[in-house]
């Protein structure tokens, strides 16, 4: 497909506006854990209702879009992806263009709020259009079909994110797992209720320290039920998911149940003098999407 | 448990009445102002004086209008933490140009503004002060000397609470500042929020803090 703004601006529709299914499904079952009539319940129902209005108004779930941020992934030469594709042939500077158009387009239309200040001068750009925003990274993988993935992540929670190097004394925090675990719920009583809770957290462990964010906000696209490969780091996400709960923040910082929904935990290699621990705190309103193009096909996730 | 109407402008006696965890329905006209409005507000209108911050301020010609306007909305009014997403609407027959709606209008973190709130609830006389995440002492210590509270509405709310807001009665300082910064004037209809810190220098977020904080020191192993 030739030019696929018009399906850019569908997928920032979607990502602002409708939650995923099982993050909403989430929040359900973490209403139904708080006492009824607290203030954790009444958060949690105010947040439903909420998504419903927002999925049916096609209005931003939260006014706080963030950045958007956009990873491209990009089919690889033909040789390696297929001679009949014909996604082979895309040009990532025209994906940049269009991305570009169609974020000041979703502007236009109210499903962002103009977000890119200028931190120099402190004009905002009124469309969302700035230096190194929206942010976007191009990937070139094994599949054979162009896939982009959406995540629109507000400055609270982004405010609340954190970086920690280990061996971190403060905590008695070692080069471990169990360091990490220190420093992940360390960083949630931290944040309290300012990062929107409850929260799915993102984290990487290792690499350098801009690749550890990145990696962490990747962790966000992973499905809320699934199940880490790496034996060591599923066992850590449950007892992180428990454990983080056991601080009873819960919703808002109101106090409750559910501080925490989901745990993802990735694993870089690091070097040998650093262990960076990067911690992508989501607010509840979890938006990522999707999309897949296989030649004339558009599909959104 | 059922909400509490308050209505704006809210006398002392009606906030003195409020306890953390109160259920509020908030309904008037209220004024949206966020990181850049408070740091105009205290510098242009509070701070600045001719004998350095003792007697009254010296307001610039150029912002006599807008100060005495919000002198009029924030008397025994409210201010929002929020920086909303807005459209513009058509305009009416005879009109260049179409007013404003509220698409989207959650509440931003409050903490950032702890260095300015309590000069701004004293010099302006405001009994509540909405947005999410608590604030901090000064801002309790602001609420029980002045009569005020510190509503929190819930983060993320966005389109539910922008159903709640009736019109945009005006907007001022948007070139400035931006569409997220800009102080908008609106008329809310039972916006619904919980009072998290009270006249009674009560603060949930102290307590939730306190608790936490054991909580962590146990799994800590400390």
């Amino acid at each position: 497909m030739d030019n696929l703004t018009e399906q850019f601006v569908e997928l920032i529709r979607r990502a602002a506006t409708d939650l995923p299914s099982d993050v909403e499904g989430a929040l359900r079952e973490a209403r139904d854990r708080e006492a009824p009539g607290s203030a954790a319940e009444g958060a949690l129902n105010t947040i439903l209702e909420n998504v419903a209005i927002a999925r049916d108004h096609a209005t931003p779930i939260c006014q706080d879009t963030g950045v958007p941020i956009f990873t491209v992934y990009v089919p690889g030469c033909p040789e390696t992806a297929g001679p009949s594709s014909d996604a082979a042939h895309v040009s990532t500077l025209s994906l940049r263009d269009q991305i570009e158009a169609a974020v000041a387009e979703a502007t236009e239309r109210a499903y962002l709020r103009p977000n890119a200040v200028d931190p120099v001068t402190g004009r905002n750009s009124g469309n969302n259009l700035g230096d190194g925003f929206p942010t976007v990274h191009f990937e070139e993988w094994d599949e054979d079909y162009l896939k982009v993935d959406l995540l629109l992540k507000g400055g609270g929670s982004e405010n609340v994110s954190t970086q920690v190097k280990l061996p971190h004394a403060p905590l008695d925090a070692g080069r471990d797992l169990d360091g990490v675990r220190k420093v992940v719920l360390d960083a949630v009583y931290q944040a309290q209720g300012k990062g929107c809770a409850p929260a799915v957290l993102g984290i990487a462990i290792g690499a350098d320290r801009g690749t550890g964010y990145v990696h962490a906000k990747e962790q966000l696209f992973r499905p809320l039920a699934d199940t880490n490969p790496q034996a060591e780091l599923a066992e850590l996400e449950n007892r992180l998911l428990r454990e983080c709960n056991q601080l009873d923040i819960g919703p808002m910082g109101f106090g409750g149940k559910t501080t925490v929904f989901g745990v993802k935990i990735g694993a870089y290699h690091r070097l040998p003098a650093c262990y960076f621990v990067s911690i992508a705190y989501m607010c509840w309103a979890c938006r990522r999407a999707s999309m897949a193009v296989r030649g004339e096909e558009v599909s959104f996730q | 448990m059922s909400a509490i109407d308050l209505t704006v402008p809210i006398s002392e006696e009606a906030v003195r009445s409020l306890h953390v965890g109160d259920t509020v329905q908030l309904s008037g006209v209220i004024v949206t102002g966020r990181d850049a409005a408070h740091k105009y507000m205290v510098e242009t209108f509070i701070r600045p004086s001719a004998d350095g911050g003792q007697g009254a301020p010296i307001v610039p010609e150029s912002e006599r209008e807008l100060y005495q306007e919000l002198k009029r909305l924030l008397s025994e009014g409210a201010i929002y933490h929020c920086g909303p997403v807005v459209r513009r609407l058509p305009p009416h027959e005879g009109e260049s140009e179409g007013g404003w709606q509220f698409v989207a209008a959650g509440p931003t973190t409050s903490i950032r503004e702890e260095v300015y709130e309590p000069d701004v609830i004293e010099h302006f006389g405001l009994r509540g002060v909405i947005g999410k995440g608590g604030m901090g002492p000064h801002t309790l210590r602001a609420c029980q000397e002045h009569g005020a509270v510190y509503l929190h509405a819930v983060g993320g709310a966005a389109s539910l609470i922008a159903d709640a807001v009736q019109e945009v009665v005006a907007v001022h300082k948007k070139e400035a500042f931006g569409v997220p910064e800009a102080f908008w004037v609106i008329r809310v209809k039972d916006f619904p929020l919980v009072v998290t810190m009270d006249t009674h220098g009560e603060s949930i977020h102290d307590q939730v803090e306190g608790a936490s904080k054991a909580a962590l020191d146990r799994l800590m192993g400390v």
